[in-house]
């Protein structure tokens, strides 16, 4: 796909052909998958520094009661997620689900109480489906709106707070999924304290017209540095996160990808409102029988990337098949290939050695507790 | 003799033996090198048959044999640091030697110019 002139475009784009971006094809937008620095430098200053992202690309959305209640449309939105929105509390954001009848996953998506209306940030392939699928189930008793007119930049790594403190001292009062509205460069901004790399950092949700001017001022202070999509896979692959289309999709229960956590209590068997989300009695069923099935780290032995799509088997001689890899790559940090797959129940065992079939040879590789680095998130 | 590919491959070809890597323009478009696999000494290839491997932080790509041969030496400083393909590819990065079968099909292949003009 050589064809850039059908690809969208974000309000970054300009400033990443000016900063000599290699630019790709990626959900329909022209990205930058890597700036002049290239994957290894990017990946490694934004686990010691600050690496800025452009992630414009996914969909950021409102949804707002009608009745003017936000428990309305919390109770409204717990019926396409296994989550409990409800119990979020106003300038807090989590992690959530969009899951199907059969219990499979449609979208990963993050989710902030702001007060009067809930807002959504969900991955560019899906933003589509997903606003469609919000409009149908919830219009009866909320307001949805994708806001085409902001951009979303990540700033991320050790630096990222003393960055972002010079532009707005108060940021250091933010834990871990704190979501805040601040001005930065008197661009009114609303900045959570996430992101997708393992360390800590926040995402900033930025007026699209004010956009380019805010992003650069932040990438002239010197621990900042560009990073694309190249450096952004390598780092939440190390960190152990799901990449939606990848890790999980339609054909993955939460259970089987090893997202329990994202299913708080209150929404299972025995909670207060437990079940009442698409898919509810195969993903409950997961949490009391245990799944087949399981997403676990893999640690190839030697030096070669075992990459998403390879068969694993329990048996050098690739007879017994136990699963398959669906991110995998080299990290690093970690400074050796790292990957991500499901593996059936009886070989998720930390340590357990499976053996990966890359270009006719069995790899071995151990299945290792994610993530493979240590996350430095400000909880 | 100085001889490219099209799928980006040198070769300096002296006494029917070619030394073989890939061209600057290759390595800066596969990026950081993490990993490298050569073929066995004694190994034969017909043109076009994958003789190597070379995998950047993102992605696996396979390096074509250029022509008829059989492999007489490799580099292995390449795979202890694969990044050597990176910072000297057309030097210290080269791949493997290869005697050539045949050792005037090398005619058939791009000189340096012809190579600059396909990447321009």
């Amino acid at each position: 796909m050589d064809d850039h002139t059908s690809l969208k475009q974000t309000p970054l784009h300009d400033l990443h052909l000016s900063l000599g971006a290699r630019m790709v094809p990626f959900a329909g937008y022209d990205m930058p998958v890597q700036y002049p620095a290239g994957v290894m430098k990017e990946h490694l200053f934004t686990r010691t520094s600050a690496g800025l992202f452009d992630v414009s690309h996914m969909g950021q959305v409102t949804i707002r009661p009608k009745s003017g209640r936000l428990e309305d449309a919390a109770l409204a939105l717990e019926r396409l997620v296994p989550v409990d929105v409800l119990g979020l509390a106003e300038g807090r954001q989590r992690y959530g689900l969009f899951t199907n009848e059969n219990g499979g996953i449609l979208d990963d998506l993050m989710i902030a109480n702001r007060g009067d209306h809930l807002f959504l940030v969900v991955n560019a392939s899906c933003k589509e489906a997903d606003f469609t699928h919000l409009k149908t189930h919830l219009s009866d008793s909320c307001d949805i709106e994708m806001l085409e007119d902001r951009a979303l930049i990540a700033l991320q790594g050790p630096h990222a707070e003393c960055v972002l403190a010079e532009l707005w001292a108060d940021v250091a009062t933010m834990r871990f999924m704190d979501v805040a509205e601040a001005a930065l460069h008197d661009v009114p901004c609303i900045i959570s304290r996430s992101g997708y790399t393992g360390e800590d950092g926040f995402e900033i949700s930025i007026p699209a017209a004010d956009a380019a001017d805010v992003t650069r001022r932040i990438l002239e202070h010197p621990d900042v540095m560009p990073i694309g999509l190249g450096a952004r896979d390598s780092l939440r692959l190390e960190a152990g996160l799901c990449l939606y289309g990848n890790d999980i999709d339609t054909g993955t229960t939460p259970v089987e990808a090893a997202l329990e956590w994202a299913l708080q209590k209150v929404r299972r068997s025995g909670g207060a409102r437990a079940g009442g989300f698409p898919g509810a009695d195969r993903i409950l069923a997961d949490f009391a029988d245990g799944a087949t099935r399981r997403r676990v780290g893999l640690k190839p032995e030697g030096r070669a990337p075992v990459r998403g799509g390879v068969a694993l088997f329990a048996d050098a001689d690739g007879k017994t098949s136990v699963g398959t890899v669906t991110s995998g790559g080299f990290g690093p940090s970690v400074d050796g290939p790292v990957a991500i797959g499901y593996v059936d129940q009886a070989h998720t065992a930390d340590g357990t050695k499976l053996y990966a079939e890359v270009r006719g040879k069995y790899l071995t590789v151990a299945v290792t507790a994610l993530p493979f680095i240590t996350t430095t998130y400000k909880r | 003799m100085l001889k490219f590919t099209d799928e980006h491959e040198w070769l300096k070809i002296e006494d029917g033996v070619a030394t073989v890597g890939i061209t600057s323009h290759a390595a800066e478009q596969l990026g950081d090198l993490v990993f490298v696999e050569l073929p066995e000494a004694g190994a034969t290839f017909a043109k076009g048959d994958s003789s190597a491997t070379v995998e950047s932080v993102k992605a696996a790509s396979d390096v074509y044999c250029p022509l008829d041969g059989e492999i007489v030496e490799v580099n292995p400083a390449i795979v202890d640091d694969p990044s050597l393909v990176n910072s000297d590819p057309q030097g210290a990065g080269w791949f493997f030697k290869l005697k050539l079968s045949d050792p005037s099909a090398a005619n058939a292949l791009l000189d340096e110019s012809a190579y600059k003009e396909l990447i321009a």
